[in-house]
């Protein structure tokens, strides 16, 4: 019973987040944040952020991957299956009711209207929850976190540098920072003794 | 049958080389959908791309389906639905076996840690990007203030002050703000 439950959670609640990832992917971030990590409670932030990081280095669709990391994370493969099913079905059934009735879809002014109105709403969405994100990497206090947030965020604005040379980057940053700071640790250690 | 096979092998490539996500995979979509198997014509590409800006979902997903759609009703959707996904379900789940096995780690752990700055740079790109589109009307290179949209501007702050101030549900908010899109539009 709990577990059906669990399935059933994790296909309905993915089914409504992919209902709504109207201008890209991007936008299932603050729908999943606020399910799965606020209401929930089942993942953490710092979790979250890592599997959007493989979700958007991976081939696919950003929306689909990230079901299935949550998926998988939740309950294993069956979990990923679920989520993944949740995720594909209502772009499956809209479009296939889209493709017949399209000349009508295409000049109706009233969902225009509605959809440029919801692009405003969903950039502001977008751009409140990287607020709440980019606050808690400020208060890590790690500069050099803070400025390879600037600078990614710079690169992609501005210089429109390849997302997967910034995330090869940005791993390597991490990395060579934790060997600095094992470096660091040990002299401590060594001075300490 | 054998188109049925076609379609799905057709949509996991497409699966398979759109890296980077969204528009990335358009060109791809283009050259096996349109010149390789004619399966659509290019008026027909167009309306996809039109039709997966009016609609939830990835776009290869909505590619899919429309094609399989029509080539081979709703079996077909289904089929080009699955092809499309099964690339990533396969990698995903390779990545995410080893991210949950060794993320404990210490320079796993060292990785991970500059990745999430990164991810949330990458976001706020994303947010940006959407809204230049929102306030200039897809003209994303124009930042010509006299061509202003006013109303997705006001929308848009409207939107941002309710989200930071109340913990709202952000469905809600998209909701709102497509109503909200009506009416102002509708009346100036």
């Amino acid at each position: 019973m709990q577990k059906e439950n669990i399935y059933k959670t994790l296909f309905l609640s993915t089914f409504k987040l992919s209902l709504f990832t109207f201008g890209g992917g991007y936008v299932i971030v603050p729908l999943m944040r606020k399910k799965f990590v606020e209401e929930l409670k089942w993942i953490k932030e710092e979790e979250m952020l890592d599997m959007i990081a493989i979700a958007q280095s991976s081939p696919g669709a950003m929306a689909v991957n990230t079901s299935i990391i949550l998926g998988y994370r939740l309950k294993g493969i069956a979990g990923a299956l679920f989520t993944l099913l949740g995720t594909v079905s209502p772009p499956l059934i809209i479009i296939t009711i889209v493709s017949v009735f399209y000349e009508w879809f295409k000049q109706n002014a009233i969902v225009n209207l509605m959809l440029k109105g919801m692009q405003a709403g969903i950039s502001a969405v977008i751009i409140s929850v990287v607020f709440s994100m980019a606050i808690e990497i400020i208060k890590g206090k790690r500069y050099i976190f803070i400025l390879l947030m600037a600078l990614v965020f710079i690169g992609s604005v501005i210089f429109d540098i390849n997302i997967i040379l910034m995330i090869l980057l940005s791993a390597f940053v991490g990395l060579v920072d934790t060997f600095i700071q094992d470096i660091k640790k040990s002299k401590n250690i060594k001075g300490g003794n | 049958m054998a188109v049925l096979i076609k379609l799905y092998l057709i949509f996991f490539k497409i699966g398979l080389f759109s890296i980077g996500g969204g528009y990335a995979s358009l060109p791809l979509i283009k050259k096996l959908l349109c010149e390789g198997t004619g399966w659509i014509s290019l008026t027909e590409f167009t309306d996809i791309i039109i039709i997966s800006q009016m609609t939830p979902g990835p776009i290869a997903i909505n590619a899919a389906s429309f094609v399989g759609t029509k080539v081979h009703g709703i079996p077909g959707a289904i089929i080009a639905t699955i092809g499309s996904v099964t690339p990533s379900l396969i990698i995903i789940l390779i990545i995410s076996f080893f991210y949950f096995k060794y993320r404990d780690l210490k320079y796993i752990k060292g990785v991970l840690s500059g990745l999430r700055p990164a991810t949330v740079g990458l976001i706020g790109s994303a947010g940006i990007s959407i809204a230049t589109m929102a306030f200039w009307n897809g003209t994303i290179h124009e930042f010509d203030i006299s061509k202003l949209d006013y109303i997705s501007v006001f929308i848009f702050i409207i939107s941002f002050i309710i989200l930071r101030k109340f913990k709202i549900d952000p469905i809600k908010v998209m909701l709102g703000s497509g109503v909200l899109g009506v009416i102002l539009y509708s009346l100036f």
